[in-house]
């Protein structure tokens, strides 16, 4: 089908963008990559419509050594090719098809808060942030715990614009790792575990963190540091996942607790390659 | 509101009045008259719509024309020159990597702007890099021999 008519506003500089969005409280367009499909079934119809494309501020990428700062107007693909966040890199690769992420950006996925979108976990995991502006108010940062609200709702208000995310860098002898089970490559996932793991001195578990996605409205971050053994019980414990056509709540649990010790695994192995 | 956007459609600057709400895939095809450029699902799934957007491929349905404005385009129709097929058209035909055609400019434009990135892509890496693409005719099989026999073409051409 075709997208409903609405109004179209493309601002030149972030002063433009919030002074535009806070007069008509339109839909931010950014990849257009999960908006477009939405406009064109029909299950949305935003009368204004804010076009971030051709803001410059927006467009930039800024990695220190403790982390990378993503501004709204970054492409997934710009992201990959940088290589400059090795799990974020990771989990883009599971991100839809090459062509889609051509457009999608990394703040759009976020934004978007799909409960089976792959980034919000490596926010969720890492305890990285979301950077909000407003016309005529100062900026805030928002910590993922708080940025997913449930599924498709972000912490995001009418008015307010998210202008970039912060992903927080592995530290030394730690390692991450993502797992994911899709009908076919590309889509959606109906489960999926990013995990990140510390290793002490002495190569014992310092720290162990997992993100689940597909099993909850927002991603459920499950600290296993005490008993990463047992990863697979708690997870399966401490999700809620859905049934649906795809697969049923019962198979996504024991789904999610495979893929968790999957994960755990995974990025264990990583961990100790990184100088354990 | 309409909006007067220019479009540089292979190698042509093309100005057209559109609404906000046209998709690039209908500015080409209906405004335009370049009906190469295919529509199979208009969500993003099937890949038929994919041309090159400076360079790199995109869904044509997953893009407004007014978002690109100023921007090149190139469609299945801008690949070839001067009536010779290009290498990655000459290796489908060669190896019967279409049946009925309909998923093809998309593929053709995807494995385009894969072999520029990427000149000798593995197996695993062609199979990567049209995964978007649906084809419902061909089981897929000579169109992963065909994006090989275009590299193949490339390199004797390059
Ligand atoms: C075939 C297909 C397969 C896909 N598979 C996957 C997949 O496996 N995993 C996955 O995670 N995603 C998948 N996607 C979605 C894709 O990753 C989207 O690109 C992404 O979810 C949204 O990014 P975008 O920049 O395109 O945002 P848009 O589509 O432009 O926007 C999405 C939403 O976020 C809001 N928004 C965007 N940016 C901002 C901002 N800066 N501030 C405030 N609000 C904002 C918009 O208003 C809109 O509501 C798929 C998409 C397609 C078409
Ligand atoms: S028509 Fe664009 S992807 Fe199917
Ligand atoms: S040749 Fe018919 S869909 Fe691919």
């Amino acid at each position: 089908m075709k997208p409903p008519p609405f109004e179209y506003h493309a601002p030149r500089d972030l002063g433009q963008a919030l002074s535009t969005l806070a007069e008509v409280r339109g839909k931010v367009l950014a990849g257009g990559q999960s908006l477009i499909p939405m406009l064109n079934m029909r299950l949305a119809a935003p009368e204004h419509l804010v076009d971030i494309n051709r803001v410059p501020e927006l467009a930039v990428m800024e990695a220190a050594p403790d982390g990378v700062r993503i501004g709204a107007a970054v492409r997934h693909a710009e992201v990959e090719r940088a290589g400059v966040h090795p799990l974020l890199v990771r989990a883009l690769k599971l991100v839809a098809h090459p062509v889609i992420r051509n457009r999608g950006t990394v703040v759009g996925s976020l934004a978007h808060a799909d409960p089976a979108a792959e980034l919000p976990a490596v926010l969720a995991v890492l305890g990285g942030s979301v950077r909000l502006a407003r016309a005529g108010a100062p900026e805030r940062d928002v910590g993922a715990a708080e940025f997913f609200v449930g599924p498709m709702e972000s912490a995001v208000q009418e008015g307010e614009l998210a202008v970039s995310a912060y992903f927080p860098a592995l530290g030394p002898r730690t390692g991450g790792a993502f797992e994911e089970v899709t009908r076919r490559h590309g889509d959606y996932a109906l489960a999926g575990v990013c995990a990140v793991v510390t290793l002490g001195e002495d190569g014992a578990i310092e720290a162990a963190r997992l993100a689940c996605i597909g099993v909850g409205p927002v991603p459920v971050v499950v600290d296993v540091t005490g008993s990463p053994d047992d990863a697979a019980r708690i997870v399966s414990e401490r999700t809620e996942p859905d049934g649906d056509v795809h697969a049923s709540a019962a198979y996504r649990r024991h789904l999610v607790g495979v893929l968790a010790e999957r994960a755990l695994r995974n990025a264990t192995r990583e961990a100790q390659a990184r100088g354990a | 509101m309409e909006h007067e956007i220019t479009l540089v459609v292979n190698g042509t600057a093309r100005r057209v009045t559109v609404p906000a709400r046209r998709l690039l895939s209908d500015c080409l095809r209906h405004d335009l008259g370049l009906t190469g450029t295919h529509v199979g699902c208009e969500h993003g799934v099937c890949g038929c719509c994919t041309v090159l957007l400076d360079g790199r491929p995109v869904r044509s349905c997953l893009t407004f024309a007014v978002s690109v404005d100023g921007a090149e385009l190139t469609t299945v129709e801008g690949l070839s020159s001067g009536g010779r097929l290009s290498p990655v058209q000459r290796a489908f035909a060669e190896c019967h990597g279409l049946q009925c055609g309909f998923c093809t400019p998309g593929f053709l434009c995807t494995v385009t702007a894969l072999l520029e990135e990427n000149p000798a892509p593995t197996e695993e890496e062609v199979l990567e890099g049209i995964s978007g693409n649906l084809c419902r005719c061909t089981g897929y099989q000579n169109i992963v021999k065909a994006v090989h026999r275009a590299a193949e073409l490339l390199a004797e051409e390059a």
